[in-house]
């Protein structure tokens, strides 16, 4: 591992003790949970929003093309369409925000430690 | 002899020329400029990786946005409605898993191509094969695709209708391409993204504005007055645009390939090469984080103009003039900007649509490049021991061969469907890539076997579906015409089957393999890619 994009200080180490002693710590049980509990359920449940739409589309036709709320030049299914944007911005939103609250000082610490150990 | 039906000419080609070469030029003084202070090898793959969040985030808008996102979706919209808009849409929630499970691990795990990522804990020399194969097949059909597309461009918006002309222009593109990776790298073909993704945004949005204003800002009036021009059969195809299934509903079979469409709309972009390395361009994981929120909010607002512009373009330029239009449905949005701004407006659409073109391709050519000497010649051929510097250097040579083959395949295929080309891209970067990606990253008993099997599973179960698929023979609209037919698939895209048997195969590969994987290996990657601890990152020196 010579070609570095910077200085890295685990490249002069033997490093990999320290990652494998730092996965079985509780504070990274702790950050590997944290993330699969959020990111998976919520990456599946904005893809089923997707597929719901598509689907919706493909095989319910007359009701996508019904009026919405009285519009009839946008309707249900651009609606829905426009909906999938939304749903979309508030995902990015809510993700950010996880991320930069819960998994952001998590990591953080558990850096210092492995840069720590690896220096020492 | 006498041809009574001329090809209409629109807008003024020689302010269509001025502006496209006042692209050219600006962008060439900047790549210039950028390019000066050029010292590591690594410089040529990520540009440093010193590019800020945002910046990043624009190059991604601006490699996620080609010209068929821009062309291709406002004249789907135009033609088809409803139906155009489901494509944007499934283009724009793939973004989505880019966000969620690809991009910061991603940064934290690799240094310049896919492959890094996939070989991390694996036996480096089969998994970076097959890795780099479906990079270079991706990035290869891909850059077909869009060289193919500057053919038909040019058409329209230079007023060339002569082949060799074409092919002239299309070999001019080329040969831009070429230059702007050997003389900037990484670091000058994102400044170009950059440059372009914002006069992308910006052009639409003034032309959103524009539509929007002569509505008295009222879009359902909008899609009204749509639907009317396109039922009107003097101007319009006498469809119902807002009416969902007007372009994929013909049959179960047609309804089915849709389907089979979403799903390597959604899939496939976190599996695009080209996209992949714009996380390695930022110095972090956070940086990685803010790029991809950035262009998740330019590239959504982008697609909801296209729907304005589409829809707009239906109304005030008319279904029958815009598919009469050299360039057919693609001509809809420059014709919009000649009826909404004149000459000149159009001129400046033009222009950034041609530049949208040439900033893909540059970008598509350095990823090519790059996996080629990074994976092929220094990790395989020379058991990673090359001299970063010669790698680098084979890398520039691999840009002319890329760009080269590029020219003479852009010219054999001009004129040529392409639609084909781009769903075989995401099918093939759907399945090849994604499944592979995702097993990498969060299943921690993937192994060597596992990989390789799901990637070239993918790859040749994609490849060879598409075919023997109607988009190729047995059908008016594929490639060989309805009179050539060996066509035994039935769906216009594979992605619905390829995908899940690549997991198949990754799987199947995985469990029936002696080999455990290296447990250390995977921890320490596991610990890697959640903290970034060891990416290398902002130490100043």
């Amino acid at each position: 591992m010579s070609q570095g994009r910077t200085v890295d200080p685990l490249d002069s180490v033997d490093s990999r003790a320290v990652f494998v002693a730092v996965s079985k710590t509780p504070e990274f049980r702790e950050l590997r949970s944290s993330f699969r509990r959020f990111a998976f359920p919520m990456t599946i449940a904005g893809l089923t929003s997707y597929f719901v739409y598509v689907v919706l589309s493909i095989y319910a036709v007359d009701f996508m093309a019904s009026p919405f709320l009285g519009m009839v030049g946008l309707n249900t299914g651009i609606m829905l369409g426009l909906f999938q944007f939304v749903v979309v911005w508030v995902w990015t939103a809510i993700y950010v925000n996880y991320a930069n609250r819960k998994l952001d000082p998590l990591a953080a610490s558990i850096k210092a430690h492995i840069v720590n150990e690896g220096a020492a | 002899m006498i041809t009574l039906l001329e090809t209409p000419q629109y807008g003024n080609p020689v302010i269509n020329i001025a502006v496209f070469a006042l692209f050219v030029a600006a962008t060439l003084a900047v790549v210039i400029t950028v390019s000066r202070q050029k010292t590591k090898a690594s410089d040529f793959y990520t540009g440093g990786a010193k590019f800020s969040g945002r910046q990043n985030g624009l190059a991604i808008t601006g490699d996620y946005l080609s010209a068929a996102a821009f062309l291709g979706v406002t004249g789907a919209i135009a033609i088809y409605g409803y139906d155009g808009l489901l494509y944007s849409v499934g283009f724009f929630v793939a973004l989505l898993i880019a966000l969620y499970l690809v991009a910061e691990p991603m940064r934290n795990t690799g240094k310049y191509t896919m492959a890094d990522v996939l070989s991390f804990r694996m036996s480096q020399k089969p998994v970076r094969t097959a890795a780099a194969t479906s990079t270079l097949v991706i990035s290869f059909v891909y850059l077909l695709a869009q060289m193919a597309g500057a053919g038909g461009l040019v058409a329209l918006l230079l007023g060339v209708s002569d082949r060799n002309m074409q092919s002239l222009v299309i070999g001019l593109v080329g040969v831009l391409m070429i230059v702007y990776v050997l003389i900037g790298g990484m670091k000058g073909t994102t400044w170009v993204q950059m440059i372009k993704a914002v006069l992308l945004v910006s052009g639409a949005a003034v032309m959103t504005f524009l539509v929007l204003m002569g509505n008295g800002f009222n879009l359902d009036g909008l899609a009204l007055a749509a639907q009317q021009a396109a039922l009107d059969a003097t101007t319009g195809t006498g469809k119902d645009l807002l009416e969902p299934m007007g372009r994929y509903g013909a049959t179960d079979w047609t309804k089915l390939s849709f389907l089979s469409l979403s799903l390597a709309l959604i899939a496939g972009p976190s599996g695009l090469p080209h996209v992949l390395m714009r996380f390695y361009t930022v110095p972090t994981a956070k940086e990685a984080r803010k790029s991809a929120v950035w262009a998740i909010v330019l590239v959504g607002v982008f697609f909801l103009f296209t729907l304005v512009l589409g829809l707009g373009a239906a109304k005030l330029v008319g279904q029958q003039t815009i598919l009469a239009a050299p360039g057919g449905a693609n001509s809809a949005a420059p014709l919009l900007a000649l009826n909404l701004g004149g000459e000149i407006f159009m001129g400046v659409i033009s222009g950034v649509a041609f530049a949208t073109i040439l900033a893909v391709v540059a970008g598509l050519t350095i990823t090519a490049s790059a996996s080629f000497a990074h994976d092929v010649y220094n990790s395989i051929l020379k058991d990673g021991k090359a001299d970063p510097a010669q790698e680098v250097r084979v890398a520039r040579y691999t840009s002319i061969v890329v760009g080269v083959l590029a020219i003479l395949g852009g010219i054999a295929a001009n004129g040529q469907n392409i639609a084909f080309l781009i769903s075989l891209a995401f099918a093939v970067a759907a399945s090849a890539n994604l499944p592979s990606i995702l097993y990498t990253l969060y299943w921690k008993r993937f192994n060597t076997r596992g990989s390789v099997w799901s990637i070239y599973t993918g790859l040749i179960s994609a490849v060879v579906l598409i075919v023997f698929s109607p988009a190729i023979s047995g059908s008016k609209t594929s490639m060989m015409g309805e009179g050539v037919n060996f066509a035994w698939f039935p769906l216009d895209n594979p992605a619905l089957v390829s995908v899940p048997l690549a997991f198949l195969a990754g799987w199947v590969g995985t469990v029936t393999s002696r080999e455990r994987g290296d447990e250390e290996f995977a921890l320490e990657m596991e610990v890697r890619s959640m903290t970034g601890a060891g990416a290398g990152e902002a130490i100043s020196h």
